[in-house]
């Protein structure tokens, strides 16, 4: 009947298919890491797949959801106290590690119901009021002592090379399944709820979307990855002390990956997160000089590149390697279904 | 959906509707009834409270007494995202689009959202929603780069992305050149002609008579005249309203 016919919707381009291509190859051959690299680069790479799990997850819940949190480290610190807690309770080092991380995202569930109450400011130090107080709470554990803290002793039972490796592949494995969950969630009409939230939540609202069961949903996903990464960090580290997990800082550092790279972006917090670990692995040494020249690359770019290395590619360029979005194009594909004639109701 | 009710009964039933903002009285004991194929302007001078109506009754305020029912249920303490799902959409006076999403994906998600729609359906109704209101060349455009005009068409294009049942309109024709007023006047009659119950607020009164068939008159909260345009337009006290009481 019209010209409307021909118009479809693409969301994959030659580009995305190849860059995803290349991300599962990348990945696949992370696989057999063990085999390839030295003990020390198993190391700097198990930290840099924990730097991706915080700057993605935080992307996810500040960039995507507009929720931003300084208090992460709630759930970083409560997934590190997990996971000393199940194996303290008998249970084998890896799977406490995942299974820390899933009980802690369903601390979140009713954590959510009082939080997302809060807007804007109020959430993000409202979070960071949660992280205080749930350390101290963890503080009173008899098992912790305090700020003295405890060891992740049942690692004891793993001879180095295999803790290595094990720890390597948990921490492949759970950067592989976020970025997978996150890439399916934000590509739903989920994904496009959540972020209609960020831009307007009385619009959001005014057009149907369930603004608090929607934030609800990628509150929880955050606090998941969060509690991972520090169930992870525990294994990388052994020793669990409260202040250094509840500390602020890993907020901070997933603030800097993401805004470096690009918020909102999904490229761009995993950008984010190798120059975090690049920096730190060349300067990280340097003490003072080094959170001083954290601050001020964040000030440069806050100044300079607002959106981002990422968000500065896609404004300039348009290019988008990770298919999230939605462009119209003219097409010979037809329909997948009629255009709508009539309206649903009364003839 | 639900079922349709009679040809003949209200979709919108409000009575004994008031909303005080503190000791300020907005709408003050409003009753008020439409079929679903009506097309109703709302006028009135300026804090009449006419923008506050539509709020109430999309659920973006909650009323201070009264009930609202639509298509024969109540819905007054309905959230308003449940409201849109069952078919009652306004477009906001100063537009609101999601500025960080593009102007297809604003649609897109009013479609699954509100619409109910799957995704194929939803993109169909989407593209739809856009050619009718003459926004395709800009569908892949972030909706923060937009200018006014677009801006107030995509609130209206993200409004019928979800299959409304009543949409209730505010404003949207402020500022726009004859033509541009004369094309969003064969919008809206299209709308009705798809069956579209409409209810629009407008000041530009002889745009809004083109398409409505039964006008209303808000004044200081209440509704002062309800009937044929043309008898509330020479109604006196419309005319009082406007020009001030001591007019005449």
């Amino acid at each position: 009947m019209s010209p409307l016919g021909s118009m479809r919707v693409q969301r994959w381009t030659p580009l995305s298919v190849g860059s995803v291509a290349v991300s599962v190859a990348v990945l696949v051959l992370l696989a057999f890491g063990p085999a390839l690299f030295s003990p020390n680069v198993i190391d700097k790479l198990t930290t840099l797949f924990i730097y991706v799990l915080l700057a993605i997850t935080w992307n996810a819940l500040a960039g995507y959801g507009g929720l931003v949190s300084i208090g992460q480290q709630a759930f970083f610190g409560l997934g590190a106290y997990a996971a000393v807690r199940l194996t303290h309770a008998g249970m084998s080092v890896y799977p406490a590690l995942i299974l820390a991380a899933i009980l802690v995202a369903a601390v979140s569930v009713p954590l959510s119901a009082f939080m997302l109450r809060l807007r804007a400011g109020e959430f993000a130090i409202g979070m960071w009021v949660v992280a205080e107080l749930l350390h101290l709470l963890v503080n009173l554990d008899g098992l912790i002592q305090g700020e003295t803290g405890t060891s992740l002793i049942a690692l004891d039972a793993y001879s180095a090379v295999a803790r290595r490796a094990l720890t390597y592949w948990t921490a492949l494995g759970s950067m592989t399944v976020l970025l997978v969950l996150l890439l399916v969630l934000l590509r739903s009409p989920t994904g496009a709820a959540i972020q209609a939230i960020r831009d307007s939540e009385e619009a959001a609202a005014s057009v149907g979307v369930r603004v608090l069961t929607t934030k609800r949903v990628i509150f929880v996903v955050a606090a998941f990855g969060a509690a991972l990464a520090g169930a992870l960090w525990l294994s990388t580290t052994i020793t669990f002390q409260p202040k250094t997990y509840f500390s602020v800082q890993w907020t901070a550092y997933m603030i800097f990956m993401v805004l470096v790279g690009g918020l909102g972006t999904f490229e761009g917090p995993i950008i984010g997160a190798v120059i975090f670990f690049l920096v730190g692995t060349w300067f990280g040494a340097d003490g003072v000089w080094y959170l001083i020249g954290l601050g001020a690359t964040a000030l440069v770019f806050a100044l300079f590149l607002p959106r981002g290395l990422w968000g500065w590619v896609d404004t300039r360029f348009g290019l988008r390697l990770l298919p999230v979005g939605y462009r119209v194009v003219a097409g010979r594909e037809p329909p997948a279904v009629p255009a709508i004639q009539t309206p649903h109701i009364r003839s | 959906m639900p079922e349709a009710p009679l040809p003949d009964a209200p979709v919108l039933e409000v009575a004994g509707l008031a909303k005080r903002f503190g000791a300020l009285v907005v709408l003050d004991d409003i009753d008020f009834a439409m079929r679903g194929d009506e097309a109703i302007g709302i006028v009135g001078p300026n804090g009449a409270g006419k923008t506050t109506f539509l709020s109430v009754i999309v659920g973006a305020h909650p009323p201070s007494r009264g009930t609202i029912r639509f298509r024969g249920a109540d819905v007054t303490r309905m959230p308003a995202a449940d409201r849109c799902r069952r078919g009652i959409i306004r477009t906001h006076q100063v537009p609101r689009p999601f500025s960080g999403m593009t102007v297809f994906e604003n649609v897109f998600t009013a479609a699954t959202s509100g619409g109910g729609a799957g995704r194929d359906e939803a993109y169909q109704r989407s593209i739809e929603s856009l050619a009718l209101c003459g926004m395709m060349g800009v569908a892949n455009r972030r909706a923060d780069t937009l200018g006014l005009l677009d801006r107030k068409r995509l609130e209206l294009a993200r409004a019928l992305g979800t299959n409304p049942v009543l949409l209730l309109l505010d404003e949207i024709g402020g500022g726009l050149t004859d033509a541009e007023a004369g094309a969003l006047v064969e919008t809206i009659r299209e709308l009705r002609h798809r069956g579209i119950g409409i209810v629009w607020i407008e000041h530009i009164v002889h745009v809004l008579l083109q398409v409505a068939d039964r006008l209303i008159c808000m004044d200081a909260g209440r509704i002062i005249a309800d009937g044929r345009p043309d008898d509330v337009m020479a109604d006196r006290t419309v005319i009082d309203a406007y020009l001030g009481g001591g007019a005449g």
